[in-house]
């Protein structure tokens, strides 16, 4: 019954993080991803774990921009936590059932594979970023990305003046360098 | 110095700041000094991660507000609210049929009456009762009088009652049948515990531990009109919380639940009290044995006390004594299956919603 016009309407949606496409396309195939992954030796929680990697899958797919949807978003939701799900159950070691309606599914290894790369390289910004500890993060978080200017942090964090905020945002962030890169290029090397 | 001036100008190159000219001459430096062009590329690869970072970070916590909204609207079946539902169902559907039977026999009217007829003496029943004790047993007046004055010559004043024969304090709930904790000074002087709801609901509670030296309390809804919840939201903190953790509380200091927020000002207590700790926070008679929780949603300890002579210095017994209590209480047979939730459901929602989540798990305890 949906045009094809309104599923580009809601990855468009997606891909601006607005909160109305979200819901929707959370509403309409939660419970189709839930009810495969109960079904197959999977809890609830699982399932939400599941659905919303595969959301952020789909998110990322959405935001690179050079990704054409042939599929409906039902069919691509299923392939990639079908996917998700098999590789979760083979990590916890236990036995993977051969999980039905394969026919309704569409190839998505380049999507888990880009997944698990992205996933990583979060994982080592949030140690990093989580080693840094306070007023570090604030400080790097609101130059960097709430984009203050020197003088507005400097007050709000109580520095002196902006040379000085300035200065500590300077050695904040070759801390944060410092263990970003050594992880990074650990992590990639392994990789 | 140098090297600031260096990061300044690669940032001022990623963001396209530069006049040309700069351009020009600094793209020149990049291809002769292989250092600022690592930079360069090292800088620029850091800025990207961190924005990705932050956008994921934000998408992951939207992901999780719409689940719980969707959830609570009924709009997807989610495991939390399964249970619920099914009562919810169960519910609906008795109604609809007691409405039938009750439309073509005509008992509506009765069966209001039969309820009014229930209801009233047990509302009633209290109160009346207290009256009676307020005239015929003045010596325990008294007796509840002197120890508070006991209690108040000892410590510090502690934040209960108005009235000599209500003791009155806030409790919370640890297990989804009934099971709070309120602090052992609200409820030890009384014979009969009423909790009542932020709706406004009354249930006869009964004692079941009472720990006086760590002044806690677990205290047992025993009454048939309340309903099991199918999950607590929030969980309660195993280990010591730090200094300057921003926390919020919840309790009545009148008949309406308030809200109260704060932050973790010491990891001791009155005193230097190992028990307990110091929260900084807006706290009245009343608010003993509220939950104070920290931003994740865990309990971290039990408002009980505040001292007279410092404004908003409150002291909160601390949260992993509920376990040591707990596993006393567990070595009774009747309540050795007791679960206490490990996982709070309110990681990363902000406090309106957290608050919204918990209000209907905090009650009044009222004892008399």
């Amino acid at each position: 019954m949906k045009s094809e016009n309104n599923e580009k309407g809601l990855l468009q949606g997606l891909a601006q993080s607005d909160k109305k496409a979200i819901e929707t396309i959370y509403r309409e195939n939660y419970n189709m991803i839930q009810s495969l992954i109960i079904n197959n030796s999977g809890s609830a929680d699982d399932a939400k774990d599941i659905f919303q990697e595969t959301m952020i899958v789909l998110y990322e797919k959405v935001r690179s921009g050079t990704f054409e949807l042939n599929c409906l978003i039902k069919t691509y939701v299923y392939s990639v936590s079908r996917r998700l799900w098999l590789k979760r159950l083979q990590q916890m070691n236990r036995y993977a059932p051969a999980l039905e309606n394969l026919k309704d599914t569409v190839p998505v290894d380049e999507e888990i594979e880009e997944n698990e790369r992205i996933n990583n390289e979060f994982q080592v910004m949030e140690k990093a970023i989580g080693s840094l500890g306070e007023p570090c993060r604030s400080l790097l978080e609101a130059y960097y990305l709430e984009k203050k200017n020197m003088q507005d942090i400097a007050l709000s964090f109580g520095y002196t003046n902006a040379e000085n905020a300035k200065n500590q945002k300077y050695k904040c962030l070759m801390r944060l360098k410092k263990i970003f890169f050594a992880q990074y290029k650990n992590g990639n090397g392994n990789g | 110095m140098d090297d600031i001036k260096i990061l300044d100008a690669v940032e001022r190159y990623i963001r396209g700041e530069m006049t040309p000219d700069e351009r020009l001459y600094f793209e020149q430096l990049r291809k002769t000094n292989a250092e600022v062009d690592l930079l360069v590329v090292e800088h620029t690869l850091l800025l990207q991660q961190m924005n990705r970072f932050s956008e994921w970070k934000k998408f992951k916590h939207t992901l999780q507000e719409v689940h719980i909204d969707l959830a609570e609207q009924g709009k997807i079946r989610s495991n939390k609210l399964r249970p619920k539902a099914k009562v919810v169902y169960l519910w609906k559907k008795y109604r609809r049929v007691t409405a039938i039977a009750a439309s073509i026999a005509g008992i509506t009217t009765l069966s209001i009456l039969a309820l009014v007829n229930s209801l009233t003496p047990r509302i009633k029943d209290p109160k009346y009762q207290e009256l009676v004790r307020d005239v015929k047993v003045l010596k325990d007046t008294q007796k509840a009088l002197d120890n508070k004055i006991k209690i108040v010559d000892k410590k510090t004043e502690e934040p209960i009652i108005s009235t000599p024969v209500r003791y009155n304090g806030t409790g919370f709930l640890i297990d989804t049948k009934g099971l709070m904790i309120t602090n052992a000074h609200v409820v030890k002087n009384s014979k009969n515990i009423f909790v009542q709801n932020n709706k406004g609901d009354q249930f006869k509670a009964f004692v079941v531990r009472l720990d006086v030296p760590r002044d806690v309390a677990i205290i047992k809804i025993d009454d048939d009109r309340f309903k099991s919840f199918a999950s607590l939201p929030y969980s309660i903190r195993k280990t010591t919380s730090d200094i300057a953790e921003p926390v919020f509380t919840l309790g009545y200091p009148r008949d309406e639940i308030v809200y109260g927020e704060g932050y973790l000002s010491a990891s001791t207590g009155f005193n230097g009290d190992t028990l307990s700790c110091q929260i900084s926070i807006p706290a009245n008679p009343g608010n003993s044995g509220g939950p104070i929780f920290n931003h994740n949603g865990e309990v971290i300890g039990i408002l009980s006390a505040k001292e007279t002579e410092t404004e908003g210095a409150v002291f909160a017994v601390q949260s992993k004594y509920i376990y040591q209590v707990l596993e006393e209480l567990k070595k009774s047979s009747l309540y050795k299956n007791v679960k206490v939730p490990s996982k709070s459901a309110l990681n990363g929602l902000d406090n309106r919603q957290q608050v919204k989540k918990i209000q209907d798990f905090v009650f009044i305890v009222k004892g008399d």
